[in-house]
This record gives structure tokens, sequence and C-alpha cells, in this order.
């Protein structure tokens, strides 16, 4: 038996980093036109912008998840 | 004096921070019902794929310690921190992948000293077994204190509290899935640390004007500590002698004692790491597991050691990010010439709370805390399987049922967690004592390569050779200690303490010649009492000295699926960054 078998660590990865990217993401866009809150990263928007990345880096382990379940 | 919390949470910091804490436990409640028998949870079943062993041999070794501290180092000593790295992991990595896997995986040991006993006898096994587990529950001791002080200096957040709550999730996680949780969760650990930290490293470049801004920047900054110009942005300018460059130590003692010595003994015989690579489902796995890990390592420096750099260039006289270390009466402390001694330690966390907005900042922060917790997983699986397997299974019950042994191994866990929850509160209480059983644990690991080395490559070399070769090694780091000085340090814990023969430039040249003379003692003692001690039949050793062993055979491999090619594009690439950085 193997652990693996269990639980394919892409999904909890991939789980996280969509649920943090969605946070993150939404909560840059409520607070976009915060310029105050940005001025610590010179004005960049780096919760939306972050958010995004993280968002699409989820995705893509629970697409690498789905295809290694489907081949094996 | 009362501290004031240099920053505030808000609602969405707590949110991504319980996220993830939701994940890590998630983890181990899945893997609960998959752990059933004591090879499931010591060795993960060697069940893993090589992608997730890689990332968590890179990851066991991830702690806060080196996060922080390697911040610190770049706000210290600037780019030649990449040292540590280039020089001090990657080379036995790739040493470790090629030529000792083949033994630890291939003789079934189930850890580090068993391996000892296969090859050598039970007395070296249990010197190491017993040494090797009163380190791991004191780094973990370490790594919980650390962070309960930190943040609590960062966000006011009681000490007690967050050294328990940290402890709970561990002994939970651990508990419930054994080393497949501990690496699951260390993985996580990884691209938390990564995402955390690379936008840091994006921010802070931009808020400098880039490499160019930082290099700028840099220059002046040497220039007021009575440097070369370069100093902080080249990593081997001023190498050929220690006085010329930050470090304060030379070529020579740099590339053996660190490189060869210090990382030879930690990357090749450390169990805390080598435990990730014996989990791989295969030999082939296992072998590729240090190499994989090696890729990200030698990146690292860019996401661990700039942070420091950048925030040293956003610190001027006048203050800015790095704090001053405080007096005991609350007044910034000043060196001898009269200038400001700066906390390094707070190089990192201080350039988070700077650049990151409410948002980011909860991510950058969990990737904090993240990085401590795994510091502390990774050694309460070390811990509980030395333990079981070569104390406990060893010495007290020879011949229990597995039932019994996977029962100890979580027993095992939260003793370890216990012990180091006190360890963390002796550190608090008696600082000397922790730096004392550091020096000690130096003393300890710095002749175990040369014990390894001998008995993987050395079919001659016997059990009395390697004990005693180990023994006298050990007194051998202590000896070099005790009879030298960094320069400008009073004879005590820094050294000198049976008289003094010689005063090193710093207190780096000093370690690095303490593992030199650790490692030659070592090997001096253990071949000549290997030569008249009886060895043993050849019959059997096979499988666990080198050239009593079939080698692995590549056949059906592709060129680019070999391990060796691997590890040769790895290396090629390490002496390009040192190039670049030159």
């Amino acid at each position: 038996m193997s652990a693996e078998g269990s639980l394919d660590l892409r999904l909890p990865i991939g789980g996280l980093f969509v649920t943090l990217g969605i946070m993150l993401a939404g909560f840059g866009l409520v607070t976009g036109g915060n310029t105050a809150m940005y001025a610590k990263s010179g004005g960049m928007n780096i919760n939306l912008i972050w958010g995004v990345v993280m968002l699409i880096t989820g995705v893509i382990f629970l697409v690498l998840a789905k295809r290694g379940a489907a081949k094996g | 004096m009362d501290l004031v919390p240099v920053a505030q949470l808000t609602a969405i910091d707590y949110a991504v921070m319980a996220m993830y804490f939701v994940f890590v436990l998630g983890i181990g409640f899945a893997l609960r019902r998959s752990t059933k028998s004591s090879s499931d949870f010591f060795q993960s079943g060697r069940s893993l794929p090589p992608w997730v062993t890689g990332l968590a041999f890179l990851s066991a070794n991830l702690g806060a310690q080196e996060v922080i501290g390697m911040g610190a180092s770049g706000a210290k000593y600037g780019i030649a921190t990449a040292h540590f790295y280039w020089i001090g992991a990657i080379p036995a990595m790739v040493f470790v992948a090629l030529f000792m896997m083949p033994f630890y995986y291939g003789s079934r040991a189930r850890s580090v000293p068993e391996y000892l006993k296969l090859r050598f006898d039970e007395k070296t096994r249990t010197l190491n077994a017993l040494s090797f587990a009163a380190m791991t529950i004191f780094s973990s001791g370490i790594s919980m204190y650390a962070m309960g002080k930190l943040f609590n200096l960062l966000l006011g957040w009681s000490f007690d509290v967050s050294v328990l709550v940290s402890a709970v999730i561990v002994l939970a996680y651990v508990f419930a899935g054994g080393l497949t949780s501990a690496i699951y969760n260390e993985v996580l650990q990884f691209f938390m640390i990564a995402f955390g930290f690379a936008p840091l490293v994006f921010l802070g470049l931009e808020s400098v004007g880039g490499w160019a801004g930082l290099t700028a920047r840099l220059t002046e900054a040497a220039a007021t500590k009575g440097l070369a110009p370069g100093a902080y942005t080249h990593a081997w300018q001023g190498m050929t002698n220690a006085s010329t460059n930050p470090l304060g130590v030379e070529w020579f003692g740099l590339v053996m004692g660190l490189g060869f010595v210090l990382s030879f003994g930690y990357w090749c015989t450390d169990f805390l790491v080598v435990q990730r690579a014996m989990a791989a489902d295969s030999m082939l796995a296992a072998r590729r597991t240090p190499l994989i890990a090696a890729v990200p390592k030698m990146l690292f420096p860019f996401l661990v050691i700039l942070p420091g750099m950048i925030a040293l260039a956003m610190t001027s006289a006048a203050g800015g990010i790095i704090p001053a270390k405080l007096a005991a009466d609350g007044s910034p402390l000043l060196d001898a010439a009269g200038r400001v001694v700066m906390d390094f330690d707070l190089a990192t966390p201080m350039l988070l709370i700077k650049l990151f907005p409410e948002g980011m900042l909860g991510l950058g922060l969990t990737a904090l805390l993240a990085s401590f917790m795994s510091g502390m997983a990774g050694n309460v699986t070390a811990f509980n399987t030395v333990w079981t397997y070569d104390i406990y299974q060893s010495h007290i019950k020879k011949d229990g049922s597995d039932a019994h042994y996977l029962w100890m191994g979580r027993a095992a866990t939260v003793g370890g967690i216990l012990l180091s929850i006190a360890a963390a509160y002796v550190a608090g209480a008696f600082n000397n004592i922790m730096e004392v059983l550091q020096l000690v644990f130096a003393f300890v690991n710095a002749p175990l390569f040369a014990t390894f080395a001998l008995g993987m490559f050395w079919k001659r070399a016997t059990g009395h050779g390697a004990f005693w070769g180990l023994a006298s090694g050990m007194s051998g780091a202590m000896l070099h200690h005790g009879f030298t000085l960094p320069n400008g340090s009073v004879p005590g814990i820094k050294g000198g303490f049976f008289g003094l023969l010689h005063t090193y430039p710093s207190e780096m040249a000093q370690t690095f010649w303490t593992a030199i003379v650790a490692f030659s003692t070592c090997v001096i003692i253990s071949v000549v009492i290997s030569l008249v001690t009886q060895p043993r039949p050849e019959s059997e050793l096979k499988g666990l000295v080198y050239s009593l062993t079939e080698k692995p055979q590549d056949r059906g491999l592709t060129f680019f699926q070999k391990p060796a090619t691997f590890a040769a594009l790895v290396l090629a690439a390490t002496v390009a960054l040192n190039l670049i950085f030159l």
C-alpha cells in the first residue's frame, strides 16, 4: 500500500493556492482605490497582482493532479 | 522596557494564516487512515515520488534559522553569504546523491545510525544515535524559542501562546500521518516560502532601483564600514586574505572547512535530510532526491539573502529598515569605533513589514511561521525514528510487534514535542547553556563525515576504528577550540579556555578550522586503529562498502534521465552563478 495512493500532494497545494489567490485578489479588488495603503508597495496593487499569480499556480497544480489521476 | 509591537495584523492577514493551518491539519487528517504500520509512520512506506522527497529534502533544512539567519548574513556580509549555498551545499548534495545514496537506500537501513550498525557495530551506532537525538530536540527547541520571541516583538503575540499553539499543530499532524505528513507539509511550506518571499524581493528591488541601484547603495555602505567598494556585491572579491573580505576568512579555510568538512558532514550524514531521500519509492528516486533539491537550493540565495542586502541598502546612519541592537538600558549599542551595532536578525522581518500592505503581509508572515513549524516537524520526525529504532528497539525492547513500535513512534512524537518545549524555555532563561550546548554539538558533528566516508569507501575500516576515530575527532575539535580565539574576543565560550596558541581573524575562520582539525584527527585515528584491529569478512560488507557493492546500472535510461547527467548540469550551473557574481 502506498501513501501516495491515499492523497495526491498536488491536490492540497492546488487547493491552498487557489483559495489564497482568490482571497488576495478579491481583497486587492476591494481595496484597489486605497492609494495610502499601497504606498508601501510603491503604488502597486500587489494583493491583486500576486493573488492572480497564486490563483493561476493553484489551477496548474489541480490540472496536473487531475491528469495524474486519469492516467493511473 | 515594554515592547511596542511593530505591526498590526488585520482580518485578511489572520484569514490567510488560518487558511494555511486548515490545509496543514487537513493533510495530517487525510493521511491518518493510510498510516497503518511502523514502516508507513517512520519511512512513508518507501513510496513517495522524487519531486516530493526532493523538495522536502530542501525544505527540512529550510527552517526559520535559515530564512532569518541568511537574511541577517546578507545584511552583514552581502552576496558572499551565497558561499553557504554554492560552496557549502551544492557539491555535497551532488556527492550524497551519486555516491552515498546507493548505500543508505540499498542497505535497507531505516536510519543513518542503523547504517553505522550494519557497517560497523552497535557502539558506533549508539554514540551517533544518542548525540543525534539530543541535537534534534535542542534544534527544535531553539526554533520554537526564536519564533516565540520574533512574533512577540513584531506583533505583540504572547510567547507562551505562540509556542504552545505551534507545538500542538505540529504534534497533531506528525502524530496522525507520521513522516509522510511531515514531508507533505514541508513541500507545502516550500511553496509558501517561495511565493511569500519572491514578491518581497521584487518590491524591494523596485524600491532601491533594481540591481544597479542596490549595487550603488551598497558601495556607499561598504565605504562607511571601511571595506572595498564591491565587498557586498561580489562573492569572491578579497578572498585571498582573511582581512580583505567581509567574512573574515581566506579561500582555503572556506573551501576546506565549509565546503568540504562541514557541508559534507551535514548533507551526507544528517538523518534529518537523508530520511527524506530514504522515503523515496525506488533507488533511482532516492538518488534523484538530493539533485532535485539542489536546483532550488542554488537559487535560494536570491530569495533569502537578497532581502537582507536590500534592507541594508535601505538603512543609513540615520536609521531605516534594520533597527539598532539595544543595550540593557534600552539605548542603542555602539561598537568600539562608536558606530551603531545593527540587529541583523531583524533585517528580513522588518523589510517584510515595510513593503507588504495588509493582505500580502499575512502571506509573508505565514511563510515565516511555516518555516518555523516545518523546522520543528523535521526534527521531531527524525527524533521519533532514531529513538524508536536505534535506541528503544536496539537497547530496551528488541522483539516487540510492529503495532508496538508504531505506538512507540507516536509516544516519542509526544515526548519529543514536550522536550522541545522545555528546551525552548531553557533557551529563554539560560542563554549561556544554549551557547555551550551549541558548541558541544559543533564538536560532535565535525568529524562525522570522516567516519562515513571511511566506512563507505574503505573496506578495511573497523568498528573500533570508527568509534575511537569519532571520539578523538570530537576531542580534537574541543582542544582546537580551547587553544584558539577569534580576534578581539576574551577566553570563554569563544575559545581559549585551555590557553592561547593561535588567534584567528574571525569567528567564522575559527569554526572552519575547528572542523578541519576534527576531520583530520578522525581520519588519522580511524585508519591507525582499523589497521591494528580485526576487519569484518568481506561477505558481510556487501551492499555497505563501495568496492563490494554492485554499481547502480542506469541502463534503459536516456542520457538526460541519468542522475550523473543531472548532477553535471547542477554543478555547471553552480559554477556559472559563481562566475556571474565573481
